[in-house]
């Protein structure tokens, strides 16, 4: 087959940009996102911090539930070993504190995971279908939302004890709603979009276009979203914790921590300020780093 | 033309819309937008129909019913024997080899996280998935040569590409499972002129290559003259003249058409300056409540009492067919 | 003396992919009651040119060069002087009739307001001057859709009432910016008779900017022709139609399907538009040019003047197309 004269210049035209691979939007995004500082550094932290709370614990003399009867609720001691001090019943702060850690970090980021599998699967099943299903869905959706869930939780509770798996299902009640609402709102917007009408022209199933062409496209916003998520999946877990609704002792979190914390706060500052210290860092890294995915993610460039 | 075979006839279609008016209870019944209101057309093997018409003809819908996108509330669309409108989905998708799209918006009608690659291969895979994956990049790098990309370009993203680049990836796209019909829906309109030339041209190449036969829907009367071999000239969902393409240019009938073609302005200043226009009074009708009878009389030159009350047919013949009361078809 | 003299306009972007120089040494003059014809393809910096005119640039942008209305600079001046010129001296009318306008003003009080801002009218005189606009621009029952909202109008009407607004304080220049672009084209034929009529009516300058060689041709005295920035051709409207001067005006002029000739295969340009963060070193059209020669590609070509008062960047000699044409 030989080629037209315009097509041979077009064609020739190219040669001079011989490059195989091409650079895909989420390429584009990852550049724009390291380049910016507050959220590579939030990045950073991030990762110091959970490093820290896997591998710290490990490196303390002292466990997490054992007093050390020579120091009780001492102040912050490093020849002693109690970086952080010790609480009223002698438990080294510092082990306490990553201990917490690593619940209040499972909990938010497993949260925010179930909050997004199942609002993303509700959300892009009501887009996408639309219609009666789709009016169904979103009512039973606002009805979620009137619910009262502190009533909830306390009902949970006072059925079933403190037990961790209880909060998880509690808050992943509770935080899957909005990104529902958002997954929605985008697949009704992706939905009126050439490429989907070109993708039934093409013979493709409802099935195969939601995975291949309305998930990726949808998500960015997920992302950015969940990184938003946590912070809160954190709080609401420290508030259950505060008003002894949390993890049972003698496990810990940050808010349990926070709640013991503030009880002695006038005689054992120390107490409340490195859980707190800690807590106000990771969430203020989640915020950066969201802001920082969504300006990485904007569509508005494209 | 008559002993050419015959490929799509569709027959008196109409699409209508119901939608809530906004100053209504719940309750109230829902408005009819007629989008489509009844039309009729023959397209032979090999040739090209252009459908013309400004915002509002239906034109884009009419597309989309045909290829299926669009419900039709009536009417039918035979394709090779087979009405369209009355199949089950499965047999539908099965319609998808033959029949073939190409989009407004050249960017838009694809996916901006696959790279094109993997778009041009979709329809292969989804109704050949036996076909292994060299076998698949060879045929898509083929198509590639065929409309002007550079094969080496299949791993690039959309948004890498110029419009007019992108529009050639949908004509891949579209071309990949050697279609015996295309519907172009405004395929040039988002383009600088110079690479609409290029994509006019591409089209007419691979027409007389592939034996294709192409639904060219445009508002742009001149590039339509270019391309087609027969004309539909649409107004507020109806067929107001059709024809092959020497008679509606040379002896245009209808006062709309008349009207749309001195509208056009011709890029030269001589010309475009001594000549007369004939200037629509008004506004376009709501589709929702069309007016009665002929739906142009209120912007009419020549509506007399009689096309309000009587909604007229389409008078003529194949070659030259024409939809209103005061104007006979020679 | 002229109206407006713009000289060695540059306006240059800071991206964060590079600089990118919209428009590049750009020179014209509009004398009163006379209309220029801006004409380009996507990436000529047609529209720039008109933004940096008024003062309406993004914030990344850096304007350079000099443009004189009334032999006052206009250029890089604070907003509050530009206010004065701005509707008063020079107005515009931009492409999208649908996001022109603000939807929840009414459009009474949209005009009322040009009017009541820079002429310090009371608001019955600026009623009654909006009402006589408006039917200037030719909408039936002018006070009844003084009331109305932009949705109730439609695109072409729109259109119409920004004219109406941009011409309320009787402005010498009016620069219009793809006026009929997103709107049909027998409502382009509308507006584009209002526009001939208004130009007779008011004695308005105008700037037509468009990629639309027909309105040019229909409307305009003089024109330009851009490409990546830069001015290809400037001069007559005949002298452009008839006898082009520059290989990318002659392939805009063949490319363009025409509804009275006949013709099976449309003349293209090869190549793409350019990309301005890559154009190539000499003259940005070599890579299209069906006239491309060896010192295209190392040397831009100079804006030269030709034939009283034309102009153009090209190497190739003016003779040898005017033989080329005879021939």
């Amino acid at each position: 087959m030989v080629l037209s004269k315009p097509k041979q210049q077009a064609v020739s035209s190219f040669a001079s940009e011989l490059e195989i691979k091409g650079r895909s939007l989420w390429q584009d995004a990852a550049r724009r996102f390291f380049k910016n500082r507050a959220a590579l550094a939030s990045l950073i932290i991030l990762s110091c911090i959970t490093l820290l709370v896997i591998l710290g614990p490990l490196l303390s003399a002292y466990a997490f539930d054992e007093p050390d009867w020579a120091s009780m609720h001492s102040a912050p001691d490093f020849a002693a070993g109690h970086y952080f001090g010790t609480d009223s019943l002698g438990r080294d702060l510092f082990v306490r504190t990553l201990m917490g850690g690593r619940i209040s970090l499972m909990v938010g980021i497993l949260g925010a995971l179930v909050a997004v599998v199942i609002g993303t699967l509700y959300g892009a099943a009501a887009g996408f279908i639309g219609g009666r299903l789709d009016r169904v869905m979103m009512r039973t959706l606002e009805i979620l939302y009137a619910f009262p869930f502190m009533f909830f939780v306390i009902m949970l509770v006072t059925f079933f004890g403190r037990n961790l798996w209880l909060i998880f299902i509690a808050i992943g009640a509770v935080s899957w709603l909005d990104m529902a609402r958002i997954v929605r709102g985008q697949t009704l917007s992706l939905k009126s979009k050439e490429f989907i009408e070109a993708a039934h022209v093409c013979g493709v199933s409802q099935w195969k276009i939601i995975t291949r062409h309305i998930v990726p496209n949808v998500l960015g916003i997920v992302v950015v979203y969940s990184t938003l998520l946590v912070p809160g999946m954190v709080l609401f877990e420290s508030f259950l914790s505060f008003l002894g609704l949390g993890v049972q002792e003698p496990m810990t979190s940050w808010g349990a921590l926070l709640d013991e914390g503030s009880k002695s706060m006038e005689v054992a500052l120390w107490h409340l300020l490195f859980p707190a210290g800690f807590m106000v860092v990771t969430l203020f890294c989640f915020n950066f780093l969201g802001d920082g995915l969504r300006d990485a993610l904007d569509p508005k460039d494209r | 033309m008559s002993d050419k075979k015959l490929l799509l006839e569709v027959d008196a279609l109409k699409v209508h819309f119901k939608i809530k008016s906004d100053k209504s209870w719940p309750w109230s019944p829902a408005l009819n937008l007629k989008a489509v209101d009844g039309v009729s057309i023959k397209l032979y093997e090999g040739e090209t129909l252009g459908v013309v018409g400004e915002s509002g003809c239906g034109k884009s819908t009419f597309a989309r019913a045909i290829i299926g996108l669009v419900p039709a509330t009536d009417g039918t669309v035979v394709w090779l024997g087979q009405d369209l409108t009355k199949l089950p989905a499965r047999e539908l998708r099965e319609k998808r080899k033959e029949i073939q799209m190409i989009f407004q918006d050249p960017l838009a009608s694809l996916n901006p996280r696959m790279t094109i690659g993997d778009i041009i291969a979709e329809p292969l895979q989804t109704f050949y998935p036996e076909l292994g994956k060299v076998e698949v990049m060879d045929r898509v790098k083929a198509i590639m040569m065929k409309v002007g990309l550079l094969p080496n370009l299949i791993n690039r993203y959309p948004h890498e590409f110029s419009g007019g680049q992108c529009q050639r990836i949908g004509i891949a796209r579209a071309l990949i499972l050697e279609p015996k019909m295309i519907i172009c829906d405004e395929p040039v309109s988002a383009l600088d002129v110079s690479i609409q030339a290029q994509v006019v041209n591409l089209l007419k190449e691979l027409q007389t290559e592939m034996g294709l036969s192409l639904v060219f829907i445009a508002h742009d009367l001149s590039v339509v003259k270019h391309i087609s071999d027969r004309v539909l000239v649409m107004y507020l969902g109806n067929a107001v003249e059709l024809g092959t393409r020497k008679a509606i240019y040379s002896n245009p009938l209808h006062p709309y058409t008349k009207a749309l073609m001195s509208a056009v302005p011709i890029p030269d200043p001589e010309l475009e300056r001594s000549k007369t226009i004939q200037i629509l009074e008004g506004d376009l009708p709501s589709p929702i409540n069309p007016p009665s009878g002929c739906v142009f009389r209120t912007r009419c030159p020549i509506a007399g009492p009689e096309c309000a009350k009587t909604r007229p047919g389409i008078t003529g013949n194949d070659d030259h067919a024409v939809s209103c009361l005061k104007v006979a078809a020679v | 003396m002229s109206l407006l003299v713009v000289n060695d306009l540059r306006v240059e972007f800071k991206t964060p992919e590079g600089n990118v120089v919209a428009v590049n040494d750009l020179n014209f003059s509009l004398d009163a009651a006379e209309t220029l014809g801006i004409v380009g393809e996507s990436g000529s910096g047609k529209s720039q040119t008109a933004f940096a005119l008024m003062g309406l640039l993004a914030k990344n942008g850096i304007i350079t060069g000099s443009a004189k209305f009334e032999d006052k600079e206009i250029l890089n001046l604070p907003v509050k002087e530009l206010n004065r010129i701005r509707a008063e001296k020079i107005s515009m009318i931009f492409q999208d009739p649908m996001t022109s306008l603000n939807p929840y003003m009414k459009v009474g009080t949209q005009l009322m307001e040009v009017l009541l801002l820079h002429k310090g009218m009371s608001k019955a005189d600026a009623y009654a001057a909006s009402v006589r606009m408006l039917d200037a621009v030719k909408i039936p029952e002018a006070r009844k859709r003084m009331d109305m909202y932009p949705h109730e109008f439609s695109g072409g009407m729109r259109q119409r009432v920004m004219i109406a607004m941009a011409l309320l304080c009787n402005p010498k220049l009016l620069i219009a910016d793809e006026p009929t672009t997103a709107l049909d084209v027998t409502v382009q034929a509308q507006i584009m008779t209002l526009l001939n009529e208004l130009k007779r009516d008011f004695n308005t300058a105008i700037i037509m900017i468009t990629h639309d060689l027909g309105v040019i041709a229909g409307l305009c005295d003089k024109v330009l022709v851009m490409y990546a920035g830069r001015t290809m051709e400037y001069g007559k409207v005949n002298d452009i139609f008839y006898r082009p001067s520059h290989p990318y005006t002659e392939g805009l002029l063949k490319a363009i399907p025409r509804l009275d000739t006949e013709g099976e295969v449309l003349a293209t340009i090869p190549g793409n538009p350019p990309n301005l963060l890559r154009l190539p070193k000499g003259c940005p059209f070599q890579e299209r040019c069906h006239r491309v020669s060896d010192i295209c590609r190392t040397t831009a070509p100079e804006l030269t003047g030709f034939h009283d008062g034309r102009l153009r960047a090209c190497h190739w000699d003016w003779e040898e197309i005017e033989q080329g044409r005879e021939a």
